[in-house]
């Protein structure tokens, strides 16, 4: 029997068959497998699912599912190219792998019609990323395609072909578009808002040929009724058939349409082989999505363990958003049920469709289609094959109605389908002590895949009791949010009026720099002024960055990064006459480290003198926009990247915000000012500026994602504006941007909403707060310059102003001082410097 | 160092010249020290942060916790009870205090003897 272990070899790494490692690798505690997989692609295993990501700008490392993992040999490029049951040899290009047993996950290949043409230049197929790649590279400087198939995947690849900027057309067979998974009604609804973004659907008809053009690359479509659909691109969408061919060559018995013949426990005809994925025909069928297939990985792990896992059978339910429309469908969707009954719904207003199929006695759910307003799609899918958790039409109705929630579900409804989780599992997890989201995500998985089922993890944590406090500390119930709209709306002007009237106690060092910084951007003065004073935090209170010997630096502003020489040497010339230590920083700007806080006064008049500023270093404010040379030198320049990102730090500068902000703009793709990698990043096109949002370097690295395309300078700048003040009002304290979006409900089709489409009726507000912060800016440090009150705190000594802090000393390093105290954080650690190709110094 | 005599008070500063909530250093007998001046009256404590072994306690962050008069070290903001000087997030650490008083509109120091 092959369930003692031995030697594993996995034919396939995609995402089942990573899934099925994964699964395997968690279990097996005494390494009783080892496992070599054999991949054909060169790129380990990736989220196929999100592969349209890369169009919106997606980074492909950030679709990647492999976690490198010392126990298996994974041998990218080298695919199987025979199986030999007889001697338990897989055999590749390079040679022969002994196995005990063989888990084939080969997966699926597109079919492709045999219609004339199809081997034409410029035809291809939507799997791999490569593909991705090659379409991309095609659709460069032409203007026309076409998708045969009008499925899911057709649907997603007219929308890639759509953000390339060709005219697009599909054509399907089908009298509907999507018609596995939606009715007639269902099709029409979305057929409306495809044509809306001028996708043109071509139904009921076959393709007969492709023809070739004048450069020989495939031009135009022949459809079966005479017309031609004009396509210097084409996607071939018409389905996927399983890639069976090494257990066929092998004589493994093959499902009826194809697929490795397997039984519930995904077990072949040969007791050594099984088949996990799209290319297992589990009881004679095949299928051809993630959950089930992540299914058939947990049976064949827990199997070749000795467990008895068998198939659950599939959860066919699908959601997802197609060109920018929500379309879900789950269950016996179109109601083929003996006797089952449909309940629809049509919304003109909201544009939405739904339709429940129920049983003869209306009692079950049995399954259903929703178009347009998908929210109810996770409480629904969970209950099929149980009672409505609410009456149909209050379950219909927009925004899923009242008591649609996951609190009305029967303890074996599965929450998660991708990853199999039950509402009885996340109910003894949040028994065990989650009490958030995250937490729930971390011991269960649920919400670790599609992410549609996240609302419903939220919906039993309330059910179950567990209250989010948000609460910012204990001296205020409320959290950033609500204090900031009660300082607004009440027009509190102090931290004192505040928390007598809404608080409690003294504050502390969470709550006090949160209400100064919200102050600040409601315009409240000065930010050394009076009580503010006594609210700032380690930097704010001296305007400058306090280092660990307790010494400061300071950071003038150069804004985008663009200085001129006298400038330059203005800077030099403070830096040696106060003796600092100098610094280039990531943001293209100048650090001056070493002063003490009775120089800083005397630094800034220098530098103010210069003409410079402060940078806001040692804010939660906007840093520095920072950018390439653009159009002004550069031979790929497209626009004025330099002229832009200087606009753009000066109307933002000074600008205070829950964390610090930071921002760059390209002047072409090739994104030389790491834009993606900002909170707001401009990237310079042929005819605007796209404008993306929510990136950030720091702990947790994410690339921003694409917030609007081609905009004109004025609504670029419009669309910014917006995007931070709703930022700074509804953020949580010490919120970056990208954390911001990411736990947002809706994310950013949300901030889409509200900053494009106004629909919360903010978008005159925001403007003018931006408005009034663009009058109000004034340079923090001449401000202090000028007021001998505030300057009279930039002492060394209440009562030696003359002598200056006799602990802050300096050593040299690379002839330049460094602090010589002032202890690392952590345990001791003695400081080594860092000096290569000499003997390690041993203490 | 270790004094055989009681330190006397070291006149510092008017009382009008600390703002409430927002610290000073002064420098008594070569001491740094870090003066406060609250709604609960004056406090004064080293200016070294023990944690830290910088001279910065007297920028930190006034505040309360619970009943318990605060103040947060700038550098890493560990808590410091004023009233005692017991850190309340790291256990064993301690911020030595000063006596402290206000006479004819002069905040008076005294510096605490080495324990």
């Amino acid at each position: 029997m092959s369930e003692r272990g031995g030697r594993l070899v996995v034919v396939g790494n995609g995402m089942v068959g990573q899934r099925f490692v994964e699964a395997l690798r968690a279990r097996d505690r005494d390494g009783r497998w080892r496992v070599t997989v054999l991949a054909e692609e060169r790129r380990p295993a990736y989220d196929r699912v999100r592969l349209s990501a890369v169009f919106d700008g997606v980074d492909a490392d950030e679709l990647s599912l492999h976690t490198p993992d010392d126990g298996v040999d994974l041998r990218l490029g080298e695919p199987a190219t025979g199986i030999d049951r007889a001697r338990r040899v897989v055999t590749t290009a390079t040679g022969e792998i002994r196995y005990d047993a063989l888990v084939l996950a080969t997966g699926s290949a597109p079919f492709v019609p045999p219609v004339e043409g199809t081997d034409l230049p410029g035809v291809f197929v939507y799997r791999t990323l490569d593909d991705l790649t090659a379409i991309r590279e095609h659709a460069r400087g032409r203007h026309t395609g076409a998708v045969i198939g009008g499925g899911l995947l057709g649907l997603e690849a007219a929308n890639a072909l759509r953000l390339l900027g060709l005219a697009t057309a599909v054509v399907e067979f089908a009298p509907r578009l999507m018609p596995v998974q939606v009715d007639e009604a269902g099709g029409a609804m979305l057929r409306r808002y495809v044509a809306e973004l001028g996708v043109t659907t071509y139904l009921g008809v076959a393709t007969t040929a492709l023809r070739a053009g004048p450069d020989g690359a495939v031009a135009a479509l022949a459809l079966a009724d005479g017309r031609t659909v004009d396509a210097e691109l084409v996607v071939v969408a018409a389905g996927i058939r399983p890639r069976d061919e090494l257990a066929r060559a092998a004589g493994l018995p093959l499902g009826p349409r194809g697929g490795v013949l397997v039984d519930a426990t995904c077990r072949s005809a040969d007791e050594r082989i099984w088949a996990v994925g799209e290319c297992a025909a589990v009881d004679g069928t095949c299928h051809g999505l993630v959950a089930p297939g992540y299914a058939t990985a947990e049976v064949v792990a827990d199997r070749l363990l000795g467990g008895a896992a068998t198939f659950p059978g599939a959860d066919t339910a699908t959601k997802l958003k197609l060109l920018g429309v929500d379309v879900a469908s789950f269950g016996d969707a179109h109601g083929v049920t003996a006797g089952s009954l449909d309940v629809t719904y049509t919304d003109p207003a909201t544009r939405s469709y739904a339709k429940l199929v129920l049983s003869d006695d209306a009692r079950t759910l049995l399954g259903g289609v929703l178009v347009g307003d998908a929210s109810a799609y996770p409480a629904l899918r969970a209950s099929v094959g149980g009672p409505l958790p609410a009456p149909p039409l209050a379950l219909l109705a927009p925004a899923g109605g009242p008591g649609a929630g996951a609190g009305a579900l029967p303890a074996g409804a599965q929450v998660c389908s991708c990853n199999a989780v039950t509402r009885a599992d996340l109910d003894a997890a949040i028994a065990g002590g989650a009490t958030d989201v995250p937490a729930l995500k971390e011991c269960t998985r649920a919400g670790t895949s599609c992410g549609s089922c996240v609302p419903m993890l939220k919906q039993l944590l309330d059910a179950a009791g567990v209250r989010q406090s948000t609460a910012l500390c204990e001296h205020f119930d409320l959290g950033r949010q609500e204090l900031f709209d009660l300082i607004r709306v009440r027009g509190i002007r102090t931290f004192s009026r505040l928390v007598a009237e809404h608080g409690r106690g003294n504050g502390c060092d969470i709550c006090k720099p949160v209400v100064a910084s919200i102050l600040a951007s409601l315009g409240a003065g000065h930010v050394l002024d009076g009580e503010a004073a006594s609210l700032q935090d380690t930097n704010d209170h001296f305007l400058a960055n306090l280092q660990r010997d307790g010494s400061y630096s300071v950071v003038p502003r150069i804004p985008g990064g663009e200085i001129t020489p006298e400038k330059l040497i203005a800077i030099g010339e403070v830096a040696r006459d106060f003796r600092l230590y100098t610094k280039i920083t990531g943001g293209q700007r100048i650090d001056l480290f070493g002063a003490r806080v009775d120089q800083l006064p005397q630094i800034w008049r220098r530098l103010v003198d210069a003409g410079f500023e402060s940078g806001h270093a040692y804010g939660k404010a906007l840093r520095t926009v920072k950018s390439c040379v653009g159009d002004t030198w550069c031979r790929y320049g497209v626009q004025d990247a330099v002229g832009l990102a200087i606009a753009l730090e000066l109307r933002y500068r000074g600008l205070r915000a829950p964390h610090k902000l930071k921002s760059a703009v390209s002047g072409c793709a090739r994104e030389c000012a790491e834009a993606r990698g900002k909170d707001f990043g401009v990237i310079a096109t042929e005819t605007g500026w796209n404008l993306y949002v929510g990136g950030n370097g720091g702990f947790r690295p994410r690339h921003a994602d694409l917030f609007a395309t081609d905009l004109s300078t004025e609504a670029l700048i419009t669309m910014i504006d917006r995007f931070l003040i709703y930022y700074i009002r509804t953020a949580d304290r010490l919120q970056r941007t990208a954390a911001w979006i990411e736990a947002m409900d809706g994310g950013l089709d949300h901030l889409r909403s509200v900053l494009v489409d106004d629909s919360l009726g903010l978008c005159a507000d925001l403007d003018a707060a931006m408005a009034r912060h663009v009058a109000g800016y004034s340079d923090e440090w001449r401000d202090v310059l000028e007021d001998p009150v505030r300057l009279r705190r930039f002492t060394s000594f209440v009562n030696a102003p003359d002598v200056p802090d006799p602990s802050i000393t300096f050593a040299v390093e690379r002839g330049q001082p460094v602090p010589a105290r002032g202890a690392p954080p952590g345990p001791d650690r003695r400081r080594q410097p860092v000096a290569l190709g000499l003997p390690e110094v041993r203490r | 160092m270790s004094r055989a005599t009681t330190p006397a008070w070291t006149p510092v500063c008017p009382l009008d010249r600390l703002d409430e909530d927002r610290g000073v250093a002064a420098l008594v007998d070569g001491v740094q020290v870090a003066l406060f001046r609250t709604a609960d009256g004056l406090f004064a404590v080293d200016n070294l942060d023990p944690v830290g072994d910088a001279y910065v306690m007297s920028r930190g962050l006034v505040g309360s916790r619970g009943e318990v008069r605060t103040l947060a070290s700038p550098l890493h903001k560990q808590v410091y009870d004023l009233t005692t000087g017991r850190c309340l997030d790291v256990a064993g650490v301690t911020l030595r205090r000063h006596r402290v008083r206000c006479r004819d509109g002069l905040v008076e120091v005294r510096l605490r003897q080495e324990e």
